[in-house]
This record gives structure tokens, sequence and C-alpha cells, in this order.
């Protein structure tokens, strides 16, 4: 298994990549546009993207993704796509009648230079219809990216302070996660009493259930009304800063709603800082069945740190899930020798800041010498492994080939999972989700401590 | 079950009033009386329709070039190209050397805003570098994505300074996204690649073993293309490549010396085909290793083209054997197949390969099409004179070939040939419409508003199709196959495919889950319900 790789590192000064760890920013940006209720991801280019993008979907999901594409041909990428889109605006109403339609490039209508809004304002819009667009150069970024500029659009679109006091609620944009993760969040914002909007909120569209029925535009997702109603909130708490900060910075400028932007809550400190921003910012009580679950996940995180304390990590995957889980391997006592994302990791002082000097401080807290990369790719990890190797590897489905080639017990976290079912319901943010990790990886630990064992080895009780 | 022109004409209603009528040249009501029904195909796809198609690189990177195993692939454009094409066909591949298989690496140049701006030539020639230097490949391919062509980047020429600088081929191809109006312009683009560049490029004169013959529009998915091995070399035949299922740049410069050419999927690989005879004289025969019938009719074409009695004689050895051994397991799933319908919307020949292995099963198969495929792999072969290419296809370029001075030989004479091309489909494939039944509906580039429609109307039992609509057919209840990547299963080829195959559908029809899709207060009054068990409360 990737026999190829080998351990002596030759330095790569091109800028390519090898086995990548990021994707394109198209598949965020669709990805969010699904979290709005009623609405039709469009994707303006030649086919092959939205293809991709919805196969890719489909597969980390399982369920049905819906989306459609400006069909380019060569004419088109030639004298530009317009009459592409706006044939596209009609036919989509015609035929699919979403509520709206969210426009977002690829690298080809970015490269000709598309001008979506005056596109959009000259196209055949029914009454009450509408369509919004973003930005997604696949040549700058990642697919996290992509989330990012597709939720900030909602906020450009939608969102309006209409009401001269803000209104006691709380918009929470949840970053790029799984639906299960989403309804978690919702779980302990209602536990804790604080009206609020999540923005976007695939939950309800990527884990619909089976009736027998199909339907294209399920249940879930933000409305229109409650995004306009995001600029009245009186606090947004921005949850990542990669998929999330900069709509919140958005919905500041425009609607003078203050941020608040925390971590991922993966773990426990992280699921902390959100029930504490909540806690603050409309003065109620933790309820006892939170403080329990908390209590719950000290007592396991106790009881086992003697199947984690000291083992070698390597992490890879999106930067706001990859700092969660960086923060929780080492509150159970583990060392993440090597973090990586393929994301590029963002300038310091920017918004997102930066991936690298920020894991550096987390890892710095505990001692941890780590190898540290952003923009970087699983070839360079691979190799990281084999100069250093772990007893552990935390990542999406790709990191399964090194897995195996290092034989090292995996688990799968983030996107994509395209070999398991189930993880898009269930979570790993909050005290839940902690709990669900801290299972996943002693059980990771422990299954290879029991293959390895030789028989007078093999014991009962672990 | 058969639908009439007024309910299809209801269902195209809904559309524009100008795509009712695109769409409607795309559908055809089987009705051979009257004579031959044309469809129309390879044309483009109305913006704003939600299809399954996808682009030209993923023809060409993803399908035709990718398999090749001993090559490393690079995909000159923005990440998501390129990692989208990684590890997601099911394509298999092993090597004896370990350190030469490339098969579960993607490499991209990750274009970036400023290789946008000033080009990115350059990234492409130091890319190239470091995966010589990192991997020493025999050969690397590279693919084009969307912005390349539009920024000018020229790959040819950055290709050929780097074959001279690394002294190995560096082969480039423009496969742009937006060429041609789905995968099959990149299935083309490829071809000509190969066939230029890599068929032929090999030292050997003659085949080492008896009967030569090289596998084409065979991908290995899910081990298909292993399976179709284990018969073929069982009879006696010798493999020389296999385009392009695990297959690799060392067989294939060798193509040329095979006395026969098996054509599988005509769609993605026909140009080969047809350029191989041109340049060595050598025929291809259509061949379908999909269903039991199918394989059995294929081998003994096979022995009939070489008509070596001891050959025919070891066929229908080894398909008596194959038969007796697989009957039994076949007809306990046929029990459970019998009496349904399908619908088989595929790709660009498996939309025709799979009716014939539901027949075997007892499933009909009341509507199919294919995705990307032209009016050849519908009506036959014969209709390609007839075929106006448009401005979409015109600016794929075609590859004229002449016959090599030194290698050209004519297999059979041109008697024979003419007497066997009466009885098998030598350089000839007849297409899917023969094959349908009265009454039967195949459309072309079926989308997902008729798919609903169609559905509604004939309520099939079982769905063959791909990802993107899998889930969509199986939340209306109505189990869904995924004919390109196999529901991770297979291989279905040949005699333990079609038996892979059996008992993956069966599995559909019989998985006890679908009885649990109602709730029983769904179907239970709440009032009476209470009043019955417990008396009056
Ligand atoms: S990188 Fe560009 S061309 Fe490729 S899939 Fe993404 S948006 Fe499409
Ligand atoms: S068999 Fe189908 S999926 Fe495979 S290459 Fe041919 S047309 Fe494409």
């Amino acid at each position: 298994m990737l026999d190829a790789t080998t351990k002596e590192i030759k330095e790569r000064t091109s800028g390519g990549v090898i086995n990548p760890a990021k994707t394109c920013q198209p598949i965020g940006a669709m990805y969010a546009a699904l979290g709005i209720h009623g609405c039709l991801p469009h994707s303006h280019g030649s086919q092959g993207c939205c293809s991709f993008h919805r196969m890719h979907l489909t597969r980390h999901f399982r369920d049905p993704i819906m989306a459609s594409t400006s069909s380019f041909t060569e004419g088109a990428s030639v004298f530009g796509g317009g009459a592409n889109l706006k044939t596209a605006i009609k036919t989509i109403f015609q035929v699919y009648n979403p509520d709206l339609i969210a426009v977002h490039t690829t690298c080809l209508t970015e490269t000709i230079g598309d001008d979506i809004p005056n596109l959009i304002k000259t196209a055949e819009i029914p009454e009450g219809k509408k369509v919004i667009h973003t930005n997604t150069p696949s040549y700058v970024g990642s697919h996290v990216t992509g989330f990012s500029n597709m939720t900030r659009s909602m906020v450009n679109y939608f969102s309006e302070a209409t009401t001269s006091l803000k209104k006691e609620q709380v918009n929470i944009i949840p970053g790029f996660v799984n639906p299960g993760d989403m309804r978690e969040i919702k779980r302990i914002a209602k536990l804790m009493k604080a009206p609020f909007i999540m923005f976007p909120d695939t939950s309800g569209v990527v884990d619909s259930p089976m009736t027998g029925e199909f339907q294209m535009f399920p249940k879930g997702g933000t409305t229109q009304a409650e995004l306009t109603d995001a600029g009245n909130s009186k606090l947004t708490i921005a949850l990542g800063r990669f998929a999330s900060s900069d709509a919140a910075e958005q919905l500041d400028k425009k609607c003078k709603v203050p941020t608040a932007t925390l971590k991922t809550p993966i773990g426990i400190k992280a699921t902390d800082d959100l029930v504490m921003a909540l806690r603050q910012a409309f003065v109620t009580e933790v309820p006892y069945e939170l403080e329990e679950e908390r209590g719950q996940l000290v007592d396991i995180m106790t009881d086992t740190h003697f199947h984690f304390h000291g083992k070698k990590v390597a992490i890879f995957g999106d930067p706001d899930i990859v700092t969660g889980m960086t923060e929780l391997v080492m509150s159970l006592g583990m060392k993440p020798v090597h973090i990586l994302t393929g994301t590029p990791g963002g300038a310091p002082g920017s918004t997102v800041g930066s991936f690298g000097e920020d894991i550096k401080e987390l890892v710095g807290m505990a001692g941890i010498d780590a190898n540290i990369k952003a923009a970087g790719d699983l070839f360079t990890l691979h190799q990281w492994i084999k100069n250093e190797p772990v007893d552990l590897l935390i990542g999406n489905t790709y990191g399964k080939f090194i897995a195996r080639a290092e034989d090292i017990p995996f688990v799968r976290v983030g996107f994509p999972v395209l070999d398991r079912s189930v993880h898009s319901y269930m979570p790993i943010v909050g005290y839940r989700g902690a709990m669900r990790l801290v299972e996943m990886i002693s059980g990771a630990l422990l299954d290879r401590q029991d293959r390895d064992a030789a028989d007078e080895d093999f014991e009962l009780v672990m | 079950m058969a639908i009439t022109e007024a309910q299809l004409e209801e269902i195209l209603a809904k559309y524009p009033s100008k795509l009712q009528k695109n769409r409607k040249k795309h559908i055809i009501i089987n009705n051979q009386e009257c004579g031959a029904q044309t469809i129309e195909a390879n044309t483009r796809t109305a913006p704003g329709i939600i299809t399954n198609r996808g682009c030209a690189y993923a023809g060409c990177k993803g399908v035709v070039l990718g398999p090749l195993k001993d090559m490393v692939h690079i995909t000159h454009g923005p990440i998501g190209c390129a990692y989208y094409t990684w590890g997601t066909r099911r394509n298999k591949a092993r090597t004896e050397d370990l350190a030469q298989n490339f098969i579960n690496y993607a490499v991209s140049t990750d274009m970036q805003e400023s290789d946008i701006v000033f080009g990115g030539e350059k990234k492409l020639a130091k890319v190239i570098d470091e995966v010589v230097e990192n991997f020493h490949p025999k050969a690397i391919t590279v693919s084009a994505t969307c912005p390349v062509g539009l920024i000018g980047d020229d790959i040819n020429a950055v290709a050929k300074a780097a074959e001279e600088r690394h002294g190995i081929p560096v082969l480039a191809f423009s496969c742009e996204g937006y060429k041609g109006v789905s995968q099959s312009a990149g299935h083309h683009i490829a071809n000509n690649g190969l066939m230029d560049k890599v068929i032929g490029a090999g030292t050997m004169e003659k085949a080492n073993g008896k009967y030569p013959i090289n596998l084409l529009g065979e991908y290995n998915i899910g081990g298909d293309g292993w399976e179709v091995e284990r018969i073929l070399t069982d009879i006696g035949y010798d493999i020389v490549a296999v385009m392009t299922g695990d297959g690799s740049y060392e067989d294939l410069k060798n193509a040329h010396v095979s006395e026969l050419n098996l054509v599988q999927c005509h769609r993605s690989i026909n140009y080969i085909a047809e350029m191989l005879e041109v340049k060595y004289g050598t025929p291809w025969l259509k061949v379908n290793f999909i269903g039991v019938q199918s394989t059995i009719e294929t081998l003994r074409n096979m022995a009939e083209y070489f008509g070596d009695p001891a050959l025919k004689a070891r066929t229908e050895e080894v398909i008596a054997r194959e038969v007796a051994r697989i009957e039994p397991m076949m007809e306990q799933y046929k029990k459970v197949c019998e009496g349904k319908t399908a619908f088989c919307f595929v790709g660009g020949s498996r939309g025709h390969h799979y009716q014939g292995l539901f027949g075997e099963l007892g499933i009909d198969t009341v509507l199919a099409g294919y995705e990307f495929a032209h009016r050849d792999d519908y009506e036959g072969r014969q209709v390609l004179p007839d075929i106006k290419t448009d401005a979409d296809s015109k600016n794929i370029p075609e590859l004229h070939v002449n016959q090599d001075p030194n290698r050209f030989k004519l297999k059979l004479s041109p008697e024979k040939m003419a007497e066997l091309k009466d009885r098998i489909p030598l350089s000839y494939y007849a297409g899917m419409y023969v094959d349908m039944k009265e009454g039967t509906i195949m459309v072309d580039d079926l989308n997902h508003y008729e798919t609903e429609e169609f559905i509604k109307l004939l309520k099939p039992d079982i769905f063959a199709s791909g990802i993107k609509d899998k889930y969509v057919v199986q939340k209306m209840g109505i189990p869904a196959k995924q004919i390109h990547s196999y529901d991770y299963s297979g291989p279905y080829a040949g005699f333990n495919g079609a038996v892979n195959f059996a008992r993956d559908v069966s599995m559909g029809f019989a998985s006890p889950t679908w009885n649990f899709i109602v709730p029983p207060w769904k179907e239970e009054p709440l009032l009476t319900g209470k009043v019955n068990a417990e008396g009056v409360a």
C-alpha cells in the first residue's frame, strides 16, 4: 500500500499536491446552500464540477444531493455564460420549483469573469422566488472557504436589522460539520433556553428520513425569514473560525450584531466555551442535564485515561475540525505529533487567524514539539509518519491508505467519510459527541491491542 | 406497462417549449413495426437541467487514463478535479513491483490565483520534475482542467520539454471540462493520445502466446477484468494488453502484436479499436461479458474468429464446466427476481449490457438509456455516416492513422472477414435498440425530473443507475443498484460476476428493511386500536 512513498523527504517547492487533504470551494458552497430551506444549489460552470460535487456529497451523506448546473460548452466558455445562467434560472423555476436558487461559480466561470450579480438582475425570476450567489474560485482556499463564502452570502442577501433593539436571540453558525453535529448544537442551545437561529442548517435535508416518498426539498434548512431575522439577533456565535467567522463579521458590519468566534465545540474545553458563552449572553443557569452530561464525560475520561496517556497521534483534515481534535486528544493525555490541514492557514491577525501559529500555541502548552502544516498534503503526512511513527491516525476516509501502509489504528472524523455509514447522523460535538469520540478512539486502540496480543496476554478485562 | 405518446407529452409539458421539442427527440417508445427509429444523442444538456453527466476531463483522466497503473497521472488545474477522480471509481490494479503501482496517488498542480493570472506552465514543469524525483515512473500523463485552456497554458510544450529532460514519455491531454457535451469527448481525447504516443511504441513484433488478444473498454471495476481474464486464460488466450483496467504502460505499448481486439465498452474505446484496424490490420470484436448468455456467446464468437477446432473444443469445455457450476446458484436467485421490472440507465454501454443479465434473472427492462452515448450505441454503427457533428463535438480533434508499413498485416483474408461478419459482430456494434422489446422506452441523458415522472408511471421494481440518483430512488421505496461502482461489490462480469449480481439484486428485493417504512401508528387509528385492545377506556 502506497509503496511508492519513501521515508526520505525530498523537499518539494512547486506548490503541487500529492494526495490532497482539501478539495475545491464549490462543494462547500453547495453543502452550505443545502442548509437553506427550499434551496436548490446551482453550479455555474461545466457539468463536470456539479457532477463531482454531487457524487462526493452523496457518498458522504448517503442521501439525495440535488443541484443543477449551467452545463457550459466551449461556446459559453468563450463568449461568457450569461445566456446559460439565464436559461438555467428559468428552467429551474419552471421544472423544479425551488423557493430559491443559490448560485456558486467554478474555476471556469471565475476565470472568464462572469458577472453573476448582474446576470441575476436580468434573469426572469418568478414572483416570490429568489436567486442568491457567491463567488467560489477554486484556485483560492479550499472547500471550507467555499462553505464560508456561501454562508457570508446568506448574510449579504438576507440579513437585515429591522428592530431598534436587538432581540433576545443568538445566531449560531455551526461551520462545515455534519447534520448530526448541528442537531447536537441545537439541543445544547435549547437546554440553555437560548432562542437561536442556526444557519446554515443541513439537518433534515441531508439526513432526511425514509418515508416511501422522495422530497426534492425536505423539511429541514434555515428559512429565509430566519436568515433575514438574523440581523436582529443580539449575538452571533461563530463556531470554527475558518468556516464561520467571515459570515459573522459580515453580520456585524451589516447589522451590528456582535460576534463571538469560538472553536468548533469538539471536546470538553471547546464545549465548555460554548456553554459559557450562552450562559453569559442569556444570563441563564446551566441546566442539570448538561452538567450531568459533562460530569459523565469527565468520569469516562478519567476512568479510561490509561488507554490514552502518552500515545502519539497524527491528525489531519479541515482546520476547524483538526483544531478541535487536537485539543480533545490533548485533554486525554495523548501527544499530537503530526498535525496537518490541506486548507491554506490564513494570516496571523486575519479573522481566521493562522492555523500554524494557533496549533503551535495549543500543543506548546503541553510542551509538545509537533510537525504542523497548513496547505499540506497526505504525501507529506505519510512521510512524517514514516520518520516518526504514531499510535493512532485521525482524519477523513483518505487516511485509511496511510493507516494500512503503516499498520496504525485509524479513527474516521470529518469530511469526507466515504467508506463507513451513520457517521453523519452522530455528533462529534458537545459533551455527548466527546463521549462518542472517546469511545471511537479507545475502541480503535484496544482492538489493536487485542489483535496483537499473544494468547497468554489476551485478556477478558481491559 | 407501456406508456402512450399522450402520457409522454404530458411529462414533457412541464418544460419550456424549446426544451420540450428538444427532449422529445431524446426519448423513444419502441415501435419497431414502423421501421427504424432515430434517437438524438451526444448533444448538449440544457442549462439548469439536473443531469447525471460529467465532463471531458472525467472521461479522459477519470475513465480512460486513470486505471493505467504504472503511470503517474498529473492533473493540471485547481485541486478539485484531481481530488474527485482519486479512488472513486473502483478500478482495481495490482503490480509485481509494488513501488510502481500509482493507483492510490492523486497528483495535482493545485493552481492558485497567481497561476491563473500569470500562467501555470512553470509550476507544471516543476511538478513533473518532482514526480520523477519521487516516483521514477515509466511514463507520465498530464490532463488539463477547465481554466488551463482559457489561460492558454501550452501543456504540450511543457510535456515535450519534460520528456527531453527526463527521458520518459510525458503525454499531454487537452481535456478541459467544457469540451464536447459529456465524458464522451474525454474518451475520444484519451484514445487519440494513447494511440498516438503509446500503442506501438514497444519493440515486440510477435506475441508470446497463442491467440493473442487485447481487451478494450474493460476498466476492472470491482475486479471485472480479473474475472474475464480468469476465463480467457483458462481457455488458452494470451492477453497482451487491457485498456485500461489494471492496464499498464508496459503492456499497452506492445498492444500492436495482438491478433484480435475485444471491445467491451464500445463508447469509451471504439476510436482505438478502429485505429488499430487501420494501422495494424487487426479487426475488433464487440464482446459482452455481462450476463451468462452474453459471456457464452462472446466466447464462442472469439473461437469462431480464430477458427481452431481445438480452441472451440476447449471453449465448450470451459463453458460447460462454468455453467454447471453456477447454474444452481442462479436458479435460486431467479426465484426471487422472476417477473420483476427494471430501469437501466447508465454510462455509455452498461445501459445495454445489463439488460441481458436482468433478463436471465427474469427481470424485464422497461426503460433504458445512456448518460453520454452516441446514436450508434443506441441504433448500431450503420448509422455512423448519418451522424451530423454539431459545433460541440467539432472541436474534438480526429486522429488519422495510416497503415504501419512494417507492422500492418491482414489477420484474415477479405473473404473470410466478410463471411465471419455475417455471423459474428466483427468490427460492428448493433446497439441497444434491437435488443429492446416493443413498447419499452429508450431515453438519452435521462434527467432527474424525467426519472421521477417515469417512475410514477411505470413503477419499476428496481432502478439501475449511478450514485447521484440512487438515494432519490430509494427514498421512494424502490431498490437502486449502482451500475457504475457496483455498490462496493463485484465483480459483475463473467460467470462469477453473474452470480454476484444475482445475489446483490436479490438482496435488494429481499431486504427486510423495506417493511419498516410505514410506522405502525400510521396504519392503525389511534382510538380503535385502544378500544380493541383494552376495551372501552
Ligand atoms: S477544481 Fe474547478 S473545474 Fe475542478 S471540480 Fe473544482 S470547480 Fe470544477
Ligand atoms: S462502461 Fe460505462 S462507466 Fe465504464 S467507461 Fe464505459 S460508459 Fe463509462
